[in-house]
């Protein structure tokens, strides 16, 4: 295993894939640097975890990243893939541990693209505090892929006592967010062709679980927690209103947009309530709690722009209802497909 | 039926195009449907184009045609 | 945002809704008639409607370019798309209209045909200059305010020689469609009409005049933002208590008498009016739509791609966007609404666009229409 790849001209081949000897290089030469870790120096089919500690459970959660384009402003596919795992077991209330990654490359992905992204994630792991225990990576021919996709399955331990639930939001509870919406998402399609226009807008990609600690060491009761991904605040307040059979009336005046994100979505039509967020979460505690969890979220770097934006009422139609700056109302229904910009 | 905003030009570009400016959003669009723009005007985008310069002064007197209302209503 | 937020104030919002409360007079209704799709939109955006007096109601016109094209049209764009290799351009509007045999174009997409969605025909010039090997269709749609855009594009493509660009041009006219709509036996009685915002910038407002001289209803040109339909309402219930019929313009900062006339000029030497088109909703109407003129012939995508000739279609079966379209018949009165039609999987142009009255009724008028 003597020669040395090009990672700065050289691209993904198909051989990189098979299991041969190509395959052994790429990844003793390009994942093995940034992920090292004793698992991983098994050099086996599967890695041997320890344990949970004495009345915990395990949390596992899974997600795949096949976005476009693969570096963005504010981060990369790398980072969202652990970010995105991280936050899931995170949002169960469980401390992130481990993680899988699957990578599907396409032939042709240039080997310093695909190191960039590797050192990224490895860079985030870190920073969240978990491991890459196994991974596997093939390839696919030109044309397959999108340059690359990953899947993250991540496994987090999970204290004794009540978890946050969707499915445990009750009516008179206090609906919080931990920051700006919509910047994930239109920091993507800032970026797209045929649509492209410059904002000072950084997607927001972060690890959560340090957030949601604090949260749950806080004294308040995290009833739900949940990361408003794909479909914005709108889809994940409907998913949990219908989870826990409740309405939810929110304060559209107290919801925090960015001012640029605001602007974008002018220019394109498009509502920052349905747009994706990566590094932001919905907390519902009990009213009398509310002020406490705002406190705590404020508190951290990630949770600044934190706000009481609604409650949940009783509503056997599991309506989330918007109550507008004019005092009028709207139904803040599911998202139809993934948002269009319009010219009308 | 026809979704534009008002938005304030920054740089004006060759070829009758121009930068504009919303609240930090920047974007370039066609000048070729208007005519005498400024950098520092304000101009209607639909779909690209400046449809229209947007009257700085109309504006003031409709906003104050608007508070007309609001102190009557106090009064 | 400047001049966006400020038409946005909920305090002066209240005070020009306790101005129309003040001064709508018992007993008189005022139904009146917002043309433009996207002041549908605006209204339901803010829950205006449920903030109005009861004695005005808001009867949703056909301003929606979307809707009003007829299914026929989508097919004629999707055939294009599959059988000719060309890469058709699209707004982000159309891409989800249901057309006949169960397709959307982005079924289409899904199918192998190349549609891309834009944001502006530049966008789409810049396509064929980056794949000069490749047929580039601009799917134009809209009314007044977007046709200059596919003018100076066209003009734009001639200029620079380009060989690989083409418009499928559909492209329709408001007054035909108001005067259609005024002009129905079984429509709604109307007390006033909402004139349209971006319509208007670029046709004027003395366009209106002989409508409102001949039809006797008020009509005031509205902005875009809350607060220019709000004092647009206001100054349409006072016409109505005078017993005025006259064309006001509210829109004063984007609206001129004459409008824009070097865009007018531009779309006047591209374009010629269809001798008659084919409206969803109100039927054929003369001098209603736009074609491109024989000078421009080879950036006519009818003429390059005669094979995806247009053929007409029914709408699916059940589906009263028509009689919506026309204002005869609320969302509501569709047998298929909320149930086979919603927005998710929508049998009819008026849910599935934005500013269709369906998916506006659906998405803002759900909760107060449900009965526990």
């Amino acid at each position: 295993m003597s020669i040395t790849l090009d990672v700065r001209h050289g691209r993904v081949e198909m051989s990189h894939g098979s299991g041969g000897r190509a395959a052994a290089q790429l990844i003793e030469q390009v994942f093995v640097p940034a992920f090292d870790n004793e698992f991983l120096r098994q050099g086996d089919d599967g890695a041997v975890l320890p344990a949970p500690a004495p009345g915990h459970r395990l949390v596992m959660a899974t997600d795949a990243h096949v976005v476009s384009p693969l570096f963005f402003p504010g981060g990369d596919i790398g980072g969202l893939a652990v970010h995105g795992t991280v936050n899931d077991v995170a949002m169960m209330g469980a401390q992130p541990l481990w993680l899988s990654a699957s990578f599907v490359l396409e032939e042709g992905l240039p080997l310093a693209d695909l190191q960039r992204i590797v050192r990224s994630m490895a860079q985030a792991a870190r920073a969240a505090g978990v491991t890459v225990v196994c991974g596997d990576t093939k390839v696919v021919e030109r044309g397959k892929g999108d340059g690359v996709y990953i899947a993250t399955t991540g496994v987090g331990q999970l204290p004794p006592g009540a978890a946050p639930s969707g499915a445990a939001a009750r009516a008179g509870d206090a609906i919080l967010v931990s920051g700006t919406l919509g910047d994930h998402g239109m920091a993507i399609l800032s970026q797209r062709e045929g649509l492209s226009f410059d904002a000072p807008i950084q997607s927001d990609s972060a690890a959560l679980h340090g957030l949601v600690a604090d949260l749950l060491a806080s004294g308040a009761a995290i009833h739900t927690l949940r990361d408003p991904t794909r479909g914005g605040l709108a889809t994940t307040l409907n998913e949990i209103a219908r989870q826990s059979r409740v309405g939810m009336l929110i304060e559209e005046a107290q919801i925090p947009v960015q001012p640029a994100v605001a602007a974008a979505c002018e220019f394109l039509g498009l509502d920052p309530l349905y747009i994706a967020n990566e590094g932001k979460l919905v907390a519902i505690c009990p009213a009398d709690d509310a002020e406490r969890a705002l406190a705590v979220l404020r508190a951290h770097p990630l949770g600044r722009d934190a706000a009481i934006i609604g409650r949940v009422v009783n509503d056997d139609r599991c309506f989330v209802e918007l109550h507008t700056r004019f005092g009028g109302r709207r139904l803040l229904d599911w998202l139809n497909g993934d948002p269009l910009p319009r010219i009308c | 039926m026809c979704l534009a905003i008002p938005a304030q030009v920054v740089e004006l570009l060759p070829d009758e195009m121009a930068v504009v400016d919303l609240a930090g959003v920047c974007k370039s669009i066609s000048l070729s449907l208007v005519e005498e723009v400024a950098v520092g005007d304000y101009v209607i985008v639909h779909v690209g184009y400046a449809l229209q310069k947007l009257d700085p002064d109309e504006a003031a007197q409709t906003l104050a045609l608007f508070a007309e209302w609001r102190e009557a209503g106090v009064a | 945002m400047k001049y966006l937020s400020e038409f946005r104030d909920p305090v002066l919002a209240q005070a020009l809704l306790a101005r129309i409360a003040a001064e709508v007079q018992p007993g008189q209704r005022y139904r009146l008639m917002e043309f433009c799709g996207g002041h549908t939109h605006a209204l339901a955006r803010y829950g205006l409607p449920a903030l109005l007096p009861d004695n005005v109601r808001m009867v949703h016109g056909p301003g929606c370019p979307v809707c009003v094209l007829p299914t026929g049209r989508i097919d004629q764009a999707i055939r294009l798309a599959l059988e000719q290799p060309v890469m058709l351009c699209c707004y982000g509007d159309v891409l989800r209209v249901p057309a006949s045999d169960g397709l959307t174009l982005l079924k289409a997409r899904a199918q192998g045909a190349d549609v891309r969605m834009v944001y502006s025909p530049l966008d789409a010039l810049e396509l064929a200059r980056k794949y000069p090997e490749r047929e580039v269709v601009f799917f134009a749609i809209g009314f007044e305010t977007t046709t200059p855009p596919s003018a100076s594009a066209i003009l734009q493509a001639q200029a620079e020689g380009l060989t690989n660009f083409s418009v499928l041009c559909h492209h329709v006219l408001t007054l035909p469609a108001m005067q259609a709509i005024l002009d129905q036996p079984g429509g709604t009685p109307l007390d006033g009409l909402i004139g349209p915002a971006h319509v208007s910038t670029v046709i004027g407002s003395t366009p209106y005049l002989p409508l409102v001289a001949h039809y006797r209803k008020p009509l005031v040109v509205a902005g875009f933002e809350p607060l220019d339909l709000l004092q647009a309402i206001l100054m349409l219930v006072r016409q109505v208590n005078e017993g005025r019929a006259e064309v006001e313009n509210e829109f004063t900062r984007a609206v001129l008498p004459e409008g824009n006339r070097k865009a007018q000029a531009l779309v006047d030497r591209v374009f010629a009016a269809r001798s008659t088109f084919e409206w969803r909703g109100l039927g054929e109407l003369p001098d209603s739509g736009l074609t491109l003129r024989v000078a421009y012939a080879a950036f006519d995508a009818e003429r390059r791609f005669p094979q995806a000739d247009y053929r007409r279609a029914s709408d699916h079966k059940g589906c009263e966007c028509a009689a919506v379209l026309r204002g005869e018949k609320e969302p509501q009165a569709c047998r298929l609404f909320g149930k086979a039609c919603t927005p998710e999987h929508p049998l009819g142009a008026c849910m599935v666009s934005a500013e269709g009255a369906c998916a506006a009724s659906y998405t803002y008028g759900r909760a107060a229409m449900e009965v526990r």
